[in-house]
């Protein structure tokens, strides 16, 4: 039989039960598009907890006081104990050469006043390099200069979300004076919306210099974190490695009682990546359950067409038809029929993540592999599920075909 | 030319086994018309189905058009049925859903003749086979039972076959319906120098063909003609 030939027939076949060739294909419809939909849904919140993970700043490594767990077993919280000082970030700045920059800061909540408006927010006491380890911009004014840290200068630069709430929508900070903690700042900046990040949300905190937050603030001289940018992507893990030694050497200490702990921003990376993969796997093979069966429903429905074709068939055959043309009249009405589940699926999947994005849900990725990937999937199912129905057709004897009643 | 020699057929069921058909020899010249007759499990059906490469012999040989068709496999039997025999059966056999002309077209479909011969074929045998041009484009179910066994015989036509098989075609059939379809038969025949193997019990349907072979249990009892 001719392509052309075939089509049409396949064509005529399936249109003669548009119902039941409807109500069959629902099956793989509906998997198809919740595949789509999954993957694109899991996709795009793992590209979004990237970016946000991204946004604190590139090739990051945070060094932190207190280990992970003592000798004795008993885990230390991070960052309450005090080990860390301003002379340990100089030490990485200048002795390790991965390092690109170096950004220590102390960091602890304050109440913050302007003429009787009342905020509670973090204050960072950094250095000027924070802007380029921690990815920040000012928009307006300047951040933070060595001079100033030198000078023990009570300026301070407003986040975004700060200076709204102390000054109101779009009214400028700079220039302004804030009480701290009771103490007198002028504000000399104020930094570039980044948007909220779930893990550190710089736009509310403000910023003033390291030694101003030890002197006023702390009281002391150890810094609550210490950000280390390394010089490329590349060299973050060797840049962990470089520190953990510099610093067990500067305290003194052996691996084993190490007084800080080390973050890399590649892990938490890896780690969110990999608990997103395992949720949008999950997510599929729930999908993928669901195209099986499917699946199962278009056999059925070309196991009950064979048999009422039963007739047919023998005709077929009496007519001169191959058993291969016969089974590749059923196998190809099976993977039309899929496909044209998958082609729906996968429209409306894309419809769904469209719609979830839209909504702003989350915001999807639809890969193009996916989608290839969900159509290819759709005419294997035609293929596997119609393989044993189209091969019964094929099989039939045409003298009892033709006798059937 | 149909060269039928010593055929036997054995059906083994659960039951045991079951001669169908018992040393049956006969030859059939191209262009004759020729009845096989017999009480109801003589064994028409079953030579019918050897005669039209449905089926093959236990035993013998059937030898269509020099070809020896006894020893084919499942596929060579299609393409001798595809290439040299035309079918009518006594439920007609149409499919339902599907226009006169498609079902006439169908054996060219897997003649894979293209597709703008094949109408032009289709139309040539239904008018060959008497039916009226106004119901070409009609679906087979919206015709009568003879109008039904015209588009049969137009379908067994189409692809010129060298031999024509019609088992009971009548016999879904009032007699003069029955009437005309025998009088198609004739004509094609006498016209088209057609061969054509009419299988019947009806000793007056038997009676339109030149020759009546008369069975029994399988074996042949007479074979004369008309
Ligand atoms: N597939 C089969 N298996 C077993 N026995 C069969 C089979 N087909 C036919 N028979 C037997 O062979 C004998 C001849 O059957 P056949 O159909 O050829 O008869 P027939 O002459 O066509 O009868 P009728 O006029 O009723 O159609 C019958 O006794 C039947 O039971
Ligand atoms: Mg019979």
């Amino acid at each position: 039989m001719i392509i052309s030939d075939l089509l049409e027939e396949t064509f005529l076949a399936l249109s003669s039960n548009k119902v039941r060739s409807g109500l069959t294909i629902l099956g793989i419809i509906i998997g198809i598009s919740s595949v789509i939909a999954m993957v694109s849904i899991g996709q795009g919140s793992q590209a979004s907890i990237q970016a946000s993970i991204q946004s604190i700043g590139a090739n990051l490594i945070q060094v932190q006081p207190g280990s992970q767990r003592s000798f004795a077993g008993v885990a230390t919280q991070r960052g309450s104990a005090k080990s860390l000082t301003a002379e340990d970030a100089q030490a990485i700045a200048d002795e390790i050469s991965v390092a690109q920059a170096v950004a220590p800061e102390v960091s602890s909540r304050y109440q913050v006043a302007v003429k009787g408006t009342n905020t509670n927010t973090s204050i960072v006491g950094t250095t000027s390099s924070y802007t380029q380890v921690r990815n920040v911009q000012v928009i307006e004014g300047n951040f933070i200069t060595d001079q100033q840290n030198s000078s023990v200068a009570k300026v301070a630069v407003l986040g975004p979300t700060v200076s709204t709430d102390l000054f109101g929508e779009g009214v400028s900070p700079v220039g302004q004076t804030i009480r701290i903690n009771g103490s007198q700042f002028t504000v000399i900046g104020l930094t570039v919306i980044k948007g909220g990040s779930s893990f550190s949300n710089q736009d509310d905190m403000i910023f003033i210099p390291l030694s101003t937050a030890q002197r006023y603030f702390s009281g002391d001289e150890y810094v609550t974190s210490i950000s280390v940018q390394a010089t490329s992507e590349k060299t973050v893990d060797e840049l962990e490695t470089e520190i953990t030694n510099l610093l067990l050497s500067r305290h003194h200490l052996d691996a084993a009682s190490a007084d800080f702990s080390i973050l890399n921003q590649t892990d938490i990376i890896a780690t969110a990546s990999s608990v997103t993969e395992t949720f949008t796997t999950l997510l599929a093979a729930v999908a993928g359950i669901s195209l099986v069966v499917g699946g199962i429903g278009i056999m059925n429905m070309m196991l009950t067409s064979v048999t009422e074709r039963t007739k047919e068939i023998g005709l077929r055959k009496a007519i001169g038809a191959k058993r291969k043309e016969i089974e590749q009249q059923f196998l190809v009405e099976s993977v039309m029929l899929t496909l044209a589940g998958g082609i729906i699926g996968i429209a409306l999947g894309l419809g769904i993540s469209y719609v979830v994005s839209v909504l702003g849900i989350v915001s999807t990725s639809v890969s193009w592999s996916s989608v290839l990937l969900a159509f290819g999937v759709s005419a294997a199912i035609g293929i596997v599920f119609g393989y044993y129905p189209a091969r019964r057709a094929a099989g039939m004897n045409p003298i009892v075909a033709l006798r059937y009643e | 030319m149909i060269e039928v020699k010593n055929v036997s057929k054995t059906y083994v069921t659960g039951a045991g086994s079951f001669d169908a058909l018992k040393e049956v020899s006969f030859t059939i010249h191209d262009g004759e018309f020729v009845a096989i007759m017999g009480p109801s499990g003589s064994g028409k059906s079953t030579l019918m189905h050897i005669l039209g490469a449905l089926d093959v012999p236990t035993n013998g040989t059937y030898v269509l058009d020099g070809k020896d068709v006894s020893t084919l496999s499942e596929d060579e039997l299609a393409d001798i049925r595809r290439e040299h025999i035309g079918f009518v059966f006594q439920s007609f056999n149409l499919l339902p859903r599907a226009s006169v002309i498609r079902n006439v077209t169908l054996p060219l479909v897997y003649k894979q003749i293209p597709k703008e011969q094949r109408e032009k074929i289709a139309t040539a045998s239904l008018k060959s086979a008497g039916l009226d041009e106004q119901y070409f484009y009609h679906l087979s179910n919206q015709l009568s039972g003879g109008q039904i066994q015209r588009v049969a015989i137009a379908r067994a036509l189409v692809n010129q076959p060298s031999l024509i098989l019609a088992d009971e075609p009548t016999g879904n059939l009032d007699s003069h319906t029955g009437q005309i379809v025998l009088e198609t038969f004739q004509k094609l025949n006498r016209e088209e120098k057609r061969t054509i193997i009419l299988i019947t019990h009806e000793s007056d349907v038997a009676e339109h063909a030149d020759r009546i072979i008369f069975i029994r249990d399988g074996a042949i009892e007479s074979d004369k003609p008309v």
